[in-house]
């Protein structure tokens, strides 16, 4: 049986305003480090809202899709720095 | 049940120190403060709201229910996943923000000037100037 309003989605709506002011830094930062910071931090808020999303409907499967989003992030995050730092590859 | 309890408090820790890190981004001035911000307070946040979610999985399993063992070590695998990933990550852009030649908002002394690439190209650049004078 699903409860279709209970704590988590009030969890949810509270992580989707943290990742609009994430989303804000992300368009109007100054220089490209500061989007890439608002791009983390994203990834981050996304990550747990998976966990927190599939806690709140009922379905495990989306924990093990945060897991694997987890580490590809993790990997653009390191190859964009990666970029940015310059020089040879 | 304690348990209900313990599961509101560490959400509300958690989603406090989510919001408190997007509020920060917007706030601070310069991109190594808005690092801290972004990536301490979100690591710290997802903590207790994966926290919450483990124990809600092990109070379902403790009521007899399959699905809580799942709900649990999967969450404890993505919060392993988060405390990997995340402090790594931080490292490397403030590394990258650093080696592409952004400076901290009011610093006076930048210990690693000598070692940063822009510094090394530029000392090359002028020595190479030099021998091609000499020739």
């Amino acid at each position: 049986m699903m409860e279709f309003f209970n704590e988590y989605v009030i969890v949810l709506i509270a992580l989707l305003i943290s990742i609009a002011m994430a989303m804000i830094r992300v368009i109007k930062g100054p220089t490209a480090p500061d989007r890439i910071v608002g791009l983390d931090t994203i990834n981050t808020i996304v990550i747990v809202g998976m966990v927190v999303f599939g806690t709140a409907f009922n379905e495990i499967i989306y924990i093990d899709v945060a897991i694997v989003y987890a580490l590809l992030s993790f990997i653009s995050t390191l190859f964009i720095a990666k970029y940015l730092e310059g020089g040879d590859f | 049940m304690w348990f209900d309890y313990l599961i509101y408090i560490l959400l509300a820790i958690g989603v406090f120190f989510n919001i408190l890190g997007g509020f920060g981004l917007l706030r601070f001035p310069d991109v190594y403060t808005r690092l801290h911000a972004g990536t301490k307070c979100t690591t710290f946040g997802s903590i207790f709201i994966t926290g919450s979610v483990i124990i809600l999985g092990l109070k379902m399993w403790y009521l007899g229910s399959t699905d809580g063992s799942i709900l649990a070590i999967h969450t404890a695998g993505a919060l392993v996943a988060i405390l990997l990933t995340n402090p790594t990550g931080a490292h490397a852009i403030a590394r990258a923000a650093h080696k592409s030649g952004v400076k901290p908002v009011g610093a006076v002394v930048d210990s690693l000037q000598t070692k940063s690439l822009k510094h090394n190209v530029n000392k090359k650049i002028i020595e190479t100037k030099k021998m091609e004078e000499e020739k």
